[in-house]
């Protein structure tokens, strides 16, 4: 049914940390890997070797430049679907492919009953949802429910692909309807926030902003200034002053 | 937005159709004119089912478009869905009605007109539910669908009417050209609003400031990919300013001014009709191009 649950028990979502994220796509070319190759259908790619290349990819990095007068730098951005509460794009769907799970709150595809008319790529603000061109299903971030409800895989690999491969740790996953579940506390600690709540789709993911920079002091150029020259160096100095 | 054509023929199509559906209902009322009924109930027939048909074509996996009668309680597609193929019951019975027992059954009739008119509001409300595309997110989207419907059937059953009997009814040419002038008031409100900035910029799709302060550094791809070229579509202004004046001229006053002046000229009410469709295939082309998605903060919109 694409009547969204009026509470889930858990929400199990992403926390994602624009101070540390690298801008590497690492995230991005496993999440492709893994989510190509699992029991729904392949994530493809057109012209894959040719100058037209485009693909499915359920997350994707942007890098934007900031600049608010005092600091300007650049943000790394990675946006993949953010599970909302409210998520527009599973009321719309006329099939009931689309769904919200009561038990964790994950937003996914049924893609056995998707038939492709990309209303719910519309409606969501973020552009989480991109229809696959081969499969002609909508494709979307399953917060790799195959991986974190595995009894297969080793425990430490029980998380998204994303968060499994980010080298810098600007990925968290975990539980944010429990206030003292990590991502909880870390989005207490940090300032989390939700993108355009304006748009009231009220985002399980949340994003950490930023920390403000500490200019160091801008170092003197070496060689003006400092202790006097000796030795070699004193008569290559001389050398240098008689032939320029 | 994409403005995908099978979309536009069916909005436009299957809208007009609807619109003289309604206008056979009510034109059956004060005259039950089986002449007029039985062209004009197979032409809606054919334009509604052309319609229908063609927005199947905008569906990747349509074999699964039975599915799409499951979520009326929440989906306006699906309650679009359900409620054209209902209407299909009363109008399948007024023909039969027309051409096997030569009577129009009123009660057929109006239902048909009642279904009609609930199925292009619900094509309406499907662009109006979306938050994310700000233009279509008003209450004039739905109105906008209804008089464009009401005024389109009523420019056909003006050609019907005047083909068939030479001249068109008071009523009929009256409350069309009061749906036309409607229509184009909302139209002309619809772009006003469209030139006035949303409430989503790249500042809050991203969290990291003003909108003056966030620019796009870098695309995730070099190339384009599905979110881009779904609902990254953009018309150029001036181009853009051109058709706003060619949908206008010919929907709305073209046929007025034909209709004023020739209305009693049986070629000439035809030609408003297709006058009509024609500027109507340049509106609802313009309401899909010219609508913005807040995707496009993503890539390199500052405001959407």
């Amino acid at each position: 049914m694409t009547a969204l649950p009026a509470h889930t028990e858990k929400k199990l979502g992403l926390v994602i940390d624009l101070d540390t994220c690298v801008g590497c796509h690492a995230c991005a070319v496993n999440c492709k890997e893994w989510n190509t190759g699992g029991d729904l259908a392949p994530l493809s790619d057109t012209d894959p070797y040719g100058a037209d290349v485009s693909g499915t990819w359920l997350n994707r990095i942007h890098s934007f430049e900031v600049d608010d007068g005092d600091d300007a730098r650049l943000v790394h951005f990675p946006k993949s679907c953010l599970h909302c509460d409210d998520a527009p794009c599973v009321t719309v769907c006329p099939t009931g492919a689309s769904l919200k799970r009561t038990e964790d709150g994950i937003v996914l595809v049924d893609e056995d009953k998707c038939m492709g008319c990309g209303l719910c790529a519309w409606a969501c603000p973020y552009g989480a949802r991109e229809m696959d061109a081969v499969a002609g299903v909508m494709k979307k971030c399953t917060l790799c429910v195959d991986r974190i409800y595995s009894d297969e895989l080793p425990e430490e690999d029980r998380i998204p692909a994303c968060v499994r491969t980010c080298p810098s740790s600007a990925r968290h996953f975990g539980d944010l309807a429990d206030p003292t579940s990590d991502v909880s506390l870390l989005v207490a600690a940090r300032g989390g926030y939700d993108l355009m709540p304006e748009q009231e789709t009220r985002p399980v993911n949340k994003y950490l902003p930023p920390r403000k920079r500490v200019s160091l002091p801008t170092p003197a150029a070496r060689g003006d200034s400092g202790p006097p020259l000796t030795g070699f160096w004193k008569w290559l100095d001389g050398a240098l002053e008689k032939v320029g | 937005m994409k403005p995908a054509f099978s979309v536009i023929f069916f909005t436009v199509m299957s809208g007009t159709g609807y619109g003289l559906i309604v206008w056979l209902s009510a034109l059956g009322m004060i005259d039950p004119d089986r002449a007029v009924a039985r062209i004009g109930y197979p032409l809606a027939f054919v334009m509604i089912s052309a319609g229908l048909l063609s927005s199947t074509l905008h569906l990747k996996s349509p074999a699964r478009a039975r599915h799409a009668l499951s979520q009326w309680r929440t989906s306006w597609l699906s309650r679009e869905g359900v409620l054209a193929l209902a209407t299909f019951a009363p109008i399948c019975l007024t023909l039969w009605g027309v051409f096997v027992n030569d009577v129009l059954w009123h009660a057929a009739t109006v239902l048909a007109a009642i279904g009609a008119l609930l199925t292009v509001y619900c094509t309406g409300m499907i662009y109006q539910s979306i938050r994310a595309v700000r233009a279509w997110a008003t209450p004039l989207t739905s109105l906008a669908y209804l008089l464009a419907a009401l005024a389109g059937g009523g420019v056909v059953a003006m050609a019907l009417t005047t083909t068939v009997h030479g001249a068109a009814d008071l009523v009929l040419i009256a409350v069309t050209a009061l749906a036309l002038l409607g229509l184009m008031a909302i139209k002309i409100q619809w772009w006003r609003n469209l030139a006035s900035p949303g409430i989503s910029t790249v500042g809050t799709a991203t969290g990291l400031g003003d909108a003056s302060d966030v620019s796009l550094f870098e695309r995730p791809h070099v190339t384009e990919n599905w979110l881009t070229e779904e609902m990254g579509f953009r018309v150029a202004r001036k181009h853009a300013g051109r058709l706003r004046q060619m949908a206008l001229g010919l929907m709305i006053v073209l046929p007025v001014l034909i209709q004023l002046m020739a209305g009693g000229i049986h070629l000439l009410a035809p030609l408003a009709a297709l006058s009509f469709l024609l500027g109507a295939f340049v509106e609802r082309w313009l309401f899909f191009a010219e609508a913005r998605h807040s995707v496009s903060l993503y890539y390199g919109a500052s405001h959407a």
